[in-house]
């Protein structure tokens, strides 16, 4: 029962979604549905702080490798909760919400929460951005390694698309002159690196998009026709 | 209540359910009569259920759409601009489901090896062998996207393997609905392994819906813990590099795998194992092993193959425009392209 009225809704509203594509009448069913996700997923996020609380909690009780970032994070946790419940900072901003307690929005410009939002999230989140550079050249570096014709194959691809990037004209045109004098010189691995991404690159991703495309169809039917059930834990 | 009967009462279940093809309920409504396992009770108990929801989905959502096709003066049910798209969406379904009922009727389909599912046990069991945990990230979305939902699946199977070498299995989520299923599975993969003993819900914990704080968490995690096997499937974004450069920063065997074709190249740069768009849609049914799923992937080939004659069809009838235009009409105005029906109704869906 726990499993089989689940998969009868998620069969059900599968079939209505596909239908209601080609139903304009349908269309504000699927509007509901998606409300409903939205609704469920509110609710599990309430689930998830609470998880996130006894994980870190047990973590610390445990004394576990790292438990010293649990406090930070559930310090952290409680405090971002506070600030923005309690609307700490924020001003009403017209006169008759001067008759309400607290009637400011919480993410208004100079609030707490949007000063720990402004000065503490983005300049981490910025942080962990930026070293997504040096990954992707440890990656490239180890990926490039001319070991085999396919890997020498891929070096020189890499190299031709990374040189037609940079903007520096003398090296994109392989110091050629320019054609006629007075005019802009030749750009043959800019024009190479356009192609190898407009031709190869996109043949490439439209081969892998149509297999994606056919493999979503085949994985959605087994999940509206009930055959495979194991992302809701199987027959048990 | 004594805990070893129980659990071989629990095995005995799953095994004659494993023997009897492990209907679902669906398949129980829609094929009755022919299944003599189908017990006369369930698909009564089914039809009272398909009763109560077509009382309380279907026809709500058939009034609703009344009332709102009603305030317009002419009802249109079907939109004739999609016709093609639709009969498109229609051949590819029946192709396969044509094909699972052929598998499931004993017609042998030969289905290509996958390298990374075939290299999934060899990673869990090197995680045995070394003693270490086993790391598997489902995605950074939700349930409702199909790749986790993808992702999910293959959750089951490697749980199940984890389960029956006792090997700890880690699954930090970035949502709490994705939390909620991966416990679902596993404890299930768990219960099938015969090990219900090895479930612990507290390896399977929601960390945040941010991207950089979730991936902070796992790397801080990997560094920590360094685990011999890496999964990561389902839907990635920029993390998917993070997690990869920290997996093989700690020697672990990674096999990952998503639908997203700007995130492929950096799984295939930096993990050994990468399952490529289908492929990640493909591992739950091939890992699976059912006749009924592997016919799914078959009918997956008959499509690709339409696709392909769709192409060389499309490409044709696009260089035959540029060999000889079409010209102009009585009106003197340019004639469309001979392959203009193609670009209007098949790619853009009608």
């Amino acid at each position: 029962m726990s499993k089989t009225v689940p998969i009868l809704i998620a069969s059900i509203v599968g079939f209505i979604m596909i239908v209601a594509n080609f139903s304009p009448p349908l269309l504000p069913v699927r509007q509901i549905a998606e409300d409903w996700f939205t609704i469920v997923a509110t609710i599990a996020m309430m689930l998830g702080g609470a998880n996130l609380c006894l994980h870190h909690l047990k973590k610390i009780s445990d004394r576990e490798a790292g438990w010293g970032f649990s406090t930070v994070t559930l310090l952290s946790f409680f405090i971002t909760i506070a600030v923005g419940l309690l609307k700490v900072g924020a001003v009403p901003e017209s006169e008759q919400q001067l008759k309400f307690a607290w009637s400011g929005p919480f993410q208004q410009e100079g609030s707490g929460f949007w000063w720990i939002y402004q000065y503490l999230f983005s300049p981490i989140v910025s942080t962990m951005f930026a070293l997504l550079a040096f990954y992707v050249a440890s990656a490239a570096f180890r990926a490039f390694r001319a070991k085999n014709v396919e890997a020498i194959l891929l070096l020189l691809t890499a190299l031709i698309v990374l040189v037609g990037q940079t903007r520096d004209r003398e090296i994109t045109s392989l110091f050629l002159p320019p054609p006629v004098e007075g005019a802009l010189p030749y750009f043959p691995i800019a024009d190479l690196t356009e192609f190898i991404r407009k031709t190869f690159v996109t043949a490439g991703q439209r081969a892998i998009m149509i297999g994606i495309a056919l493999g979503v169809v085949a994985t959605s039917l087994r999940i509206l026709l009930g055959l495979d059930r194991s992302y809701l834990g199987g027959d048990e | 209540m004594d805990f070893h009967s129980d659990t071989n009462a629990k095995k005995e279940i799953i095994t004659t359910r494993v023997k009897s093809g492990g209907q679902s309920a669906f398949e129980s409504l829609v094929f009755v009569g022919k299944r003599p396992w189908d017990c006369r009770e369930r698909v009564r108990f089914t039809k009272k259920t398909l009763a109560m929801l077509l009382f309380l989905v279907v026809f709500p959502a058939l009034s609703l759409a009344d009332e709102s096709a009603g305030s317009t003066k002419q009802r249109v049910w079907f939109d004739t601009g999609k016709t093609s798209f639709a009969l498109l969406t229609i051949a590819i379904c029946a192709t396969v489901i044509i094909c699972t009922e052929l598998a499931r009727r004993g017609k042998p389909f030969y289905v290509r090896p996958i390298a990374g599912l075939l290299a999934m046990e060899e990673a869990v069991g090197r995680a045995t062998e070394m003693g270490k945990p086993i790391l598997f990230v489902p995605g950074i979305e939700d349930i409702k996207e199909i790749d986790t939902v993808a992702g999910l699946m293959v959750l089951s199977s490697v749980a199940k393997m984890a389960a029956e070498y006792d090997t700890p299995l880690e699954v930090p989520t970035s949502r709490a609905l994705v939390m909620t299923a991966a416990r679902e599975a596993v404890q299930a993969a768990a219960l099938a392994a015969g090990r219900p003993d090895y479930y612990n819900e507290d390896r399977i914990h929601y960390i945040t819906d941010e991207q950089f704080g979730y991936v902070a968490s796992v790397c801080g995690w990997m560094y920590r813990e360094k685990p011999a096997a890496c999964f990561f499937l389902g839907k990635f974004f920029a993390e998917s590099l993070f997690l990869a450069e920290a997996g093989n920063a700690v020697g672990a065997i990674q096999i990952a795998g998503t639908a997203e074709t700007t995130q492929l190249p950096f799984f295939v740069a930096a993990c050994d194992y990468t399952l490529l768009g289908e492929e990640l849609f493909a591992a739950s049914a091939y890992l699976s092993g059912e006749p009924a799923q592997m016919g799914m992937l078959k009918g997956q080939d008959f499509g690709k193959l339409a696709a392909i004659v769709l192409l060389l069809f499309g490409c044709s009838l696009a260089t035959w425009d540029s060999i000889s235009p079409r010209g102009k009409s009585e009106e003197g105005q340019n004639l469309p392209r001979r392959s203009q029906w193609i670009t209007d109704t098949v790619l853009k869906g009608g």
